[in-house]
């Protein structure tokens, strides 16, 4: 056809004229493209590519800079994590699921161990201290994830400022999740029948100085980005998904808030004792990506007016118990947070290893083998910063869950991805993407 | 199952998952009215606008304050109809799949979780079919948010959702055999080949027996 070119090699298929685009050589891509007869163009956009949120494939049919088709390829981060979980004990199952949306892994855990709870049958018996600590880490969480939303989101648009701003807010919740949890992501940190450990001396002067200094530090990123007409044109009235198409999707969550439905299972749902909480569900009219937007950042002072509350809640409940009072369940080690991190109270290795063989072989008996739960199945779904995220869970009696699937609000939300973008331009597929929030490691799974 | 001790011990006790414990299980029988909360109403209010219901729906089920209905396959799409357009139904959250291999006839089973915004509500279907006649109508003119979900129930489990708009796989790749959340499908049971070295799977690398 032409004359080779190691930049832009082209071979003829059945399909038409291929190009592998290999980077540096848009001038002599675009002369090859110039030189062919066909309009329609099919361009590959990812699984590696800095604007698609991770190793998400989008096949795109593109007339000139308009999108007439989008299909999404996924399964690049499949791990098989529903799957492994039925060969590990129901308290091993949080350090996979803490692994799905890994931005999210405070929801994902809670999600599942509810789920289990309703199984046990002990919802209520679940010390009313380990809820509220649930509570305050899932609005933390969301707090990050909508940082990781926003700061990503506006990166893909050109703004970089947004992203360092966004990411400072982040460190500040990952910084008390590793004061409080030891780990900074995939924590674990929420077990069936509770959490997993108390929250350590001081955390709650610490974390209501981090509320302050977040509720400051929001401003940075609301005087830059809202009203910007630049972000505006960017993000008005593109990606466009109203009411009918959000519901007939099964969207949830701030995609679905932006359509004017003030649906937010917190309000409508209560999980978590979440009705004792104060607090507004954020909505916008304008169904596009600005709507959305605007959500996430007004989502962050309501999460700020919740961890207030909890906080408050909190300092009431001092010393309370954080699992529940059934040794058969609650996991018998009681562990320490030394200087490197968790590990395990030398207390407790004393008490089994010297003076009690009775805890020793309920230690191990708990540990290796773990706990029955009846059988019979549930769906518990919370309110992630994506939307609603399942935990569709089968127990046959068994140590084990027989099945366990989660229902990704991700995994779910992504397929609107057509619906925004197809008719638009080809720069507005990014946008229209970044305000879904699709991780993938949540949709593949 | 039995249970034996104070833990219900049986077998190895090995729950690693590769020292080949097995457990079987089926599901459980139906329930009797009063169902409690919405539930008697909402069965009142399908029966009424679904004259059908009593040869449709096999079993009621209320466990842990979650209704389900067990549905005939047939009759899936005509009650998904009357539960979106009649009681409000507008979401369904999708669909999972569950494989009991020693429940003769009924093997695998697809589940979907219903959402009524208008009412706040929920309710589960399930549909059962045997292995060898895996097909269950697809949903996806009823909720098109399903077509991604029977996508992945299809690729994991086999089911096949007939008249999908495009009924591919959609985690694992297209031209992978099996269907890998099905029971009999052995956890990591795929050589790895890495640099030349052949590394077994991890169900044959070690044993607790």
């Amino acid at each position: 056809m032409t004359t080779f070119d190691p930049y832009a090699p082209s071979r003829e298929t059945t399909e038409g004229t291929v190009f592998s685009v290999t980077g540096g050589d848009w001038d002599s891509l675009v002369q090859e493209i110039g030189s062919t007869k066909e309009e329609r163009v099919v361009v590959n956009m990812g699984p590696q590519h800095p604007s698609t949120h991770g190793v998400l494939r989008l096949i795109l049919e593109l007339e000139g800079e308009t999108v007439t088709e989008v299909r999404c390829g996924i399964g690049y981060l499949h791990t098989g994590i529903e799957k492994n979980m039925e060969y590990r004990s129901w308290t091993q199952g949080t350090t996979f699921v803490t692994r799905m949306d890994y931005l999210g892994p405070i929801f994902n855990e809670t999600a599942y161990c509810l789920a289990i709870e309703k199984l046990l049958g002990i919802t209520n018996d679940v010390p009313e201290r380990a809820s509220v600590i649930r509570v305050m880490m899932m609005e933390l969480n969301r707090i990050s994830s909508h940082m990781v939303a926003l700061g990503t989101g506006a990166l893909e648009l050109g703004a970089i400022t947004p992203m360092f701003f966004a990411f400072r807010e982040r460190e500040i919740v990952l910084d008390i999740f590793e004061m409080i949890s030891g780990l900074r992501m995939n924590m674990a940190y929420i077990r069936p029948g509770g959490v997993q450990q108390d929250l350590p001396e001081g955390a709650i002067s610490k974390i209501r100085d981090a509320v302050k200094l977040m509720r400051k530090n929001f401003k940075d990123n609301t005087n830059l980005l809202v009203g910007n007409s630049i972000w505006l044109k960017r993000t008005q009235g593109i990606g466009y998904l109203d009411l009918a198409g959000a519901t007939t999707l099964g969207i949830t969550g701030p995609v679905l808030r932006s359509t004017g439905l003030p649906w937010d299972l917190r309000k409508m749902q209560p999980y978590c004792g979440y009705e004792n909480y104060d607090f507004d569900v954020v909505t916008a009219d304008t169904c596009d990506v600005y709507g959305r937007f605007l959500i996430r950042m007004n989502e962050l002072e309501q999460s700020l007016r919740i961890i207030e509350q909890a906080l408050d809640k909190l300092e009431n409940l001092d010393g309370a118990p954080v699992m529940v009072a059934d040794k058969k369940i609650a996991w018998p080690a009681q562990l320490a947070l030394g200087s490197d991190g968790l590990g395990n109270s030398l207390n407790h290795i004393r008490e089994i290893m010297g003076t009690s063989m009775e805890s020793l072989i309920h230690h191990f008996k708990l540990v290796t083998e773990g706990f029955h739960v009846p059988a019979g199945q549930v769906y518990q779904a919370v309110e992630s910063p994506k939307g609603e995220l399942g935990a569709h869970v089968v127990s046959d009696g068994g140590t084990r869950p027989y099945r366990m699937h989660f229902r990704e609000p991700s995994f779910n939300n992504l397929q609107a991805t057509s619906a925004m973008s197809e008719g638009g331009m080809i720069a507005d597929i990014i946008a229209a993407v970044a305000s879904i929030d699709p991780v993938m490691g949540g949709v593949d799974r | 199952m039995t249970d034996s001790g104070m833990f219900g011990t049986h077998g190895t006790g090995d729950t690693s998952g590769y020292g080949g414990l097995v457990r079987s299980a089926t599901s459980t029988g139906s329930s009797e009215r009063p169902y409690g909360g919405y539930f008697d109403g909402l069965v009142d209010d399908l029966e009424r606008a679904y004259p059908e219901f009593s040869a449709s729906i096999e079993r009621v089920i209320v466990d842990r304050g979650e209704l389900t209905l067990h549905v005939k396959r047939e009759k899936l799409v005509e009650i998904s109809l009357v539960l979106r357009d009649t009681l409000k139904f507008e979401m369904c959250m999708g669909v999972s799949g569950i494989h009991y291999p020693n429940n003769t006839g009924r093997e695998l089973v697809a589940v979907y979780p219903l959402l009524s915004m208008t009412n706040n509500r929920r309710i589960r279907l399930e549909v059962s079919v045997s292995e060898a006649d895996a097909h269950i109508p697809s949903l996806v003119e009823v909720w098109a948010g399903n077509n991604w979900h029977e996508r992945e129930t299809f690729d994991m489990f086999g089911i096949i959702f007939d008249a999908h708009p495009g009924l591919t796989r959609i985690l694992m790749p297209d031209d992978w055999q099996g269907h890998p959340q099905r029971k009999d499908y052995a956890l990591g049971g795929i050589a790895v080949e890495y640099k030349g070295a052949t590394i077994p799977p991890p169900s044959e690398r070690r044993s607790y027996s």
